[in-house]
């Protein structure tokens, strides 16, 4: 009694832990290679409208992005202002933009581009028509409204 | 004196140190996510070109005002019965293909698909007036253009009436993959919407989710119907393999009957009084 463990059973060894810090690691690196940083600084707040019809575009490198909505920082104002690459503008710069941003890819690949409006929900649409219209004098039909996806109205599945 | 063996520095909080930064990595980053809903903007028309009206019976008219009311075909309506409205503006209801069971499906309001048929078959003069595609009249009409083309003189010419021919071939396959003659919207139908400057862009892109929605619903009940088939997955696989004509020509069959034609009014001058 209370000798238990005398005869011949070996006990089990303590599974190594030391390879457990370089799975991590794996999957950090995994994690910092899959991850897209943001390019650009977010000057405007942004809280995009919800929608169920959406399409994703693959080539990521066709997109160029009109950002739409109140600054974050408050000193310039509660008014939604229009936000082009990394800086404030206003539509009135948007063909010279655009014309630019063309020249940036492939000449095969120009008519592809899209143009991605990410505005804000609250945001009058005076500010947008006037984009839309800029856009369309710059002939840069392709627009995508930015939106998070949501499930379909009146939908029972 | 004996010095001291170095001991060995412990690792195991290396682990530790990982994790934390792994977990530092996830909560930092944004993933971005690009997904929206697609347009095609008009192209910029002249200031001194009148763009024509389209018939009143064939235009499905949606105003927004500056409070976010809605305005369809004269009458105030809530968002959420939009896309029924919009659903009935679009369906080709009759005999031939468009008989599938459409209606009841979508609308639960049999009335209403009676409505457009009327009792006697006449169109309800509400909805925008169909033309029947038949084949005899499709065959007729390749044979015609393909006269045309074999005595086409000039390469424009050629090019021309092939263009037309090829439009005439695809209702062909069309009616020969739906197996009888369908009714077809004009082409002068479209959805218009036009919105006032200070309608707020969440209602803006709303009620655009909610037209495209209904189209998208029609064809997705069309495709399953005729082909077994979600049209979003067929649109899947010809986008996964381009060189698949056979699940294209499913796609045009189905544009065909629903197509899409969600248009904007030009913007008007806010002092303008329009309403």
């Amino acid at each position: 009694m209370g000798k238990f463990r005398k005869g011949g059973k070996r006990e089990m060894g303590a599974i190594s832990t030391a390879s457990l810090p370089d799975i991590v690691f794996m999957l950090l690196f995994f994690f910092m290679v899959a991850t897209v940083l943001r390019t650009e600084e977010e000057k405007v707040r942004v809280i995009r409208p919800e929608a169920s019809e959406l399409y994703k575009i693959e080539k990521k490198h066709l997109i160029r992005y009109v950002n739409i909505g109140p600054p974050m920082d408050k000193r310039y104002g509660t008014e939604p202002v229009v936000q082009l690459n990394d800086q404030f503008s206003n539509s009135a710069v948007i063909q010279e933009w655009i014309a630019k941003e063309r020249t940036t890819l492939a000449e095969a690949e120009q008519s592809k581009m899209w143009v991605s409006l990410k505005v804000d929900q609250d945001t009058k649409m005076g500010v947008v028509t006037e984009v839309k219209q800029e856009l369309r004098k710059a002939s840069a039909l392709k627009v995508l409204y930015s939106a998070s996806s949501r499930q379909r109205t009146g939908s029972d599945q | 004196m004996a010095r001291r063996e170095l001991q060995e520095i412990n690792a195991g909080s290396m682990a530790d140190i990982a994790f934390l930064l792994l977990i530092f990595w996830l909560v930092t980053t944004t993933i971005d996510s690009d997904e929206g809903i697609k347009r095609q903007l008009p192209p910029p028309v002249p200031p001194d070109i009148d763009v024509p009206q389209a018939k009143e019976q064939n235009v499905f008219n949606v105003k927004v005002n500056f409070l976010d009311q809605l305005l369809v075909e004269g009458e105030p309506l809530d968002l959420d019965q939009l896309k029924d409205k919009a659903k009935n503006f679009l369906i080709a209801t009759g005999d031939g293909v468009m008989s599938h069971n459409v209606g009841a499906k979508t609308i639960g309001r049999n009335r209403e698909v009676e409505m457009i048929t009327g009792a006697n078959g006449k169109t309800n003069a509400a909805f925008p007036e169909r033309e029947w595609v038949r084949k005899a009249d499709v065959k007729q009409r390749i044979a015609e253009y393909e006269q045309f083309v074999a005595a086409a003189d000039t390469d424009k010419k050629k090019d021309a009436f092939g263009k037309v021919l090829d439009g005439w071939r695809e209702k062909l396959t069309t009616i020969e993959l739906f197996g009888g003659d369908y009714k077809q919207l004009p082409s002068s139908a479209l959805i218009s919407m036009q919105n006032d400057n200070n309608t707020t862009y969440n209602t803006y892109l709303q009620v655009q989710n909610e037209l495209q929605s209904a189209v998208n619903e029609l064809r997705d009940e069309l495709a399953l119907e005729k082909f077994g088939m979600l049209y979003s997955q067929m649109e899947d696989v010809y986008d996964r393999n381009k060189e698949d004509s056979k699940t294209l020509e499913k796609i045009t069959a189905v544009r065909a009957v629903y197509p899409q034609r969600i248009s904007e009014a030009e913007p008007r001058d806010a002092s303008a009084n329009y309403y």
